[in-house]
């Protein structure tokens, strides 16, 4: 049982939030985390930013660029979070494209994130199979969970195959779309929260992709066991000079606290 | 033994690196691909479109004062002969045919050169399919008389403004857009690179350019057989669809040529088996430029078609395996070799095609051998890196 896992077996309406590390500047990414847990999000995806991030949307895109000509790189990031578990208490999920991490070395990787206290990893572009087979006895042995995407055009055998193989919780990106497309919740995005409720997975769920705001958050987590928030987030913090209180707000509007 | 396995790899390279989102799409074109492609039905519209419309065959020319030159026979493939100008067309062709046959209505590329955006803007018009077409903004200069053609084949031209602004930008954004868009596009990849089935797809299209060089040389010399392929290599299509036939003939030594930029030493190069080593570009497992932590590095071409800081997968094995060799090319060479092919032959090629030509002065070539260059295009559309460059 990981920090996640205790995390979806007490609580419900969940708020997750994904910064891009190294962005707006290079040393933010202890100061953003210790903002996102005063403020009561209940877990944090941390972007490691890549030259190419294809599921990536402009937002997400641009604070990975800046962030990579800050300096940010894995092994930085690394050391940033070396002490993050004397202070934050969240579950940690790290969030980022394959190569990077297999230029890393994946079990050296695993290992690092073991040792920091992270939780879960999201890799859009590791297959499933590459996963099943090579990786997955790595992650289970040191508790971390590997996170599956499912999409609306995801068939029901696949999603049965990914809720399977789930330590954590499934992904559920919105919509046809990369990251940071505006949308507000269309009728074809319920039918599709509605026909995946309806499977009765094991796996608990956060959706993902396009929520930006107290009415698609609440709508989203009549569904699912949460949400996701990315680049309403970067947009933001990109023009803060006051990081804790412009996230306290932030979050305080998207939980429609006054 | 250079097919793609059952997951799409040759060897480690290969495979089908994407997001969940894209896994139906990949998933329905892999399951349908090979049977299309081999289907009486698509074999007969595709060869009467590469005869009646591309107008193959290509003609196999013996470059008489190349030749002596070199000391060898050489022999040109003019691919810059095809309807638009490059050997792009063959490959669009046959996806589109297979887009038509999976029902999709509209139809994305990404395009360096424009070669291959022309190619694709094409075969919409002729079959009345909307087309989107990515191209980075640095080669939307320096190759604006494709963008002219491409708007007025009809498609729309959307700039990539990522990165550097060339091929790699626009590839990005084109799989985001399918990723927007997953039921009715169809994204109509220019080369051998890509997830799984794209790579082994594309080679299959372009393969039609071995074939008819095995027919046309046996009709010339008796032979099937050259001593040399060469070809230049961006993605590598019309590398691996000169190589194709071949691939099973030891005796047939196969040279790609990689743009080297400034040179492989300058870090201005876009040569990425000579620099390059391994990782996961658009989905496929290869050699591709990058730094340290896994970041994919700008490439630098003067050719915007080779400006790409990946490789085919199939290319990659071939170097792994030795079957294949690739050679690094510089912008000075290749210059060199557009002014030496048009003054001795009369042929104006495109900037990539030159880096094919320019391997000639690398070979040990003997008088007996028989030496086939692909020229994969005309120059028309590097007019203006010419007129710069050789002061006309
Ligand atoms: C004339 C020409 N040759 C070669 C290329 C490189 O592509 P490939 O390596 O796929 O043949 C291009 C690409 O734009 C091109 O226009």
């Amino acid at each position: 049982m990981n920090r996640l896992n205790k995390l979806f077996e007490t609580r419900k309406n969940l708020l997750s939030i994904y910064f891009t590390a190294g962005f707006p500047n290079l040393n933010d990414t202890l100061v953003i985390l210790q903002a996102l847990q005063d403020s009561g999000v209940d877990f944090m995806e941390i972007g490691m930013p890549f030259s190419d991030p294809l599921a990536d949307g402009p937002v997400i895109q641009a604070s990975s660029t800046a962030a990579l000509n800050n300096g940010m790189s894995l092994n930085l990031l690394f050391e940033q979070l070396q002490t993050v578990r004397q202070t934050i208490s969240m579950p940690l999920v790290l969030m980022g494209y394959l190569n990077p991490v297999l230029k890393f070395g994946v079990e050296k990787f695993i290992q690092k994130c073991s040792e920091i206290g992270v939780d879960g990893v999201i890799l859009p572009d590791l297959p499933f199979e590459l996963f099943n087979r090579e990786y997955r006895s790595m992650f289970e042995s040191k508790g971390i969970s590997n996170i599956f995407l499912i999409t609306p055009q995801t068939p029901e055998c696949r999603l049965r195959m990914l809720d399977e193989a789930s330590t954590g919780f499934l992904y559920m990106v919105s919509s046809a779309a990369v990251t940071g497309a505006k949308s507000g919740i269309s009728q074809s995005q319920i039918d599709y929260f509605e026909r995946v409720n309806a499977l009765n997975l094991n796996s608990p769920r956060m959706v993902g992709f396009g929520i930006s705001d107290n009415e698609s958050f609440k709508q989203v987590c009549k569904y699912a066991n949460g949400a996701i928030i990315g680049s309403a987030f970067i947009r933001m913090i990109e023009k803060s000079s006051d990081i804790p209180g412009d996230t306290a707000r932030f979050i305080n509007a998207i939980r429609g606290g006054k | 033994m250079h097919q793609p396995n059952e997951e799409g790899f040759y060897g480690r390279f290969g495979g089908a690196f994407i997001p969940e989102m894209l896994i139906p799409n990949i998933e329905e074109l892999e399951s349908k691909y090979l049977n299309i492609i081999s289907s009486e039905s698509f074999q007969k519209e595709y060869h009467r479109l590469l005869n009646d419309y591309a107008g193959r065959p290509s003609p196999l020319f013996k470059a008489e004062r190349l030749s002596s030159k070199y000391g060898a026979n050489i022999w040109l493939k003019r691919e810059d002969l095809n309807h638009t100008g490059s050997h792009k067309l063959n490959n669009t062709i046959g996806q589109i045919l297979l887009a038509k046959e999976m029902g999709r209505q509209r139809i994305i590329a990404e395009t360096g050169a424009g070669q291959h955006g022309v190619a694709t803007a094409t075969v919409c018009a002729l079959m009345g399919l909307q087309c989107v077409v990515y191209m980075g903004e640095t080669d939307m200069e320096r190759q604006a008389p494709n963008v002219a053609r491409m708007r007025m084949l009809g498609a729309e031209v959307r700039p990539a403004l990522s990165g550097n602004r060339t091929l790699k930008d626009a590839t990005n954004e084109a799989l985001r857009d399918w990723i927007a868009n997953p039921t009715d596009t169809f994204y109509l990849i220019g080369s051998v690179v890509g997830p799984h089935p794209y790579p082994d797809m594309v080679a299959r299209l372009q393969s039609v350019i071995s074939s008819e060089i095995k027919q046309q040389l046996k009709e010339k010399i008796g032979t099937e057989l050259p001593d040399y392929v060469v070809a230049c290599v961006g993605g590598g299509s019309n590398a691996a669809g000169s190589f194709y036939h071949f691939l099973d003939n030891p005796s047939v030594k196969l040279i790609g040529t990689e743009a080297a930029g400034l040179g492989v030493d300058s870090g201005e190069t876009a040569a990425s088996i000579a620099c390059g080593d391994l990782g996961i570009i658009h989905g496929s497992m290869t050699y591709l430029m990058q730094s340290e932590d896994g970041q994919i590095t700008e490439p630098y071409s003067i050719s915007a078609g080779l400006d790409y800081p990946g490789i085919g997968p199939l290319h990659a094995w071939l170097k792994d395996c030795g079957r294949a060799d690739y050679l690094p090319v510089t912008d000075d060479q290749a210059l060199d070799a557009v002014m030496e092919l048009t003054r001795l032959e009369g042929i104006i090629p495109a900037l990539e095609s030159a880096h094919a030509l320019a391997a000639l002065v690398m070979l040990p070539l003997k008088s007996s051998d028989n030496v086939v260059v692909t020229v994969s295009g005309r120059g028309d559309k590097d007019m203006k890196t010419y007129m710069e460059r050789f002061s006309l």
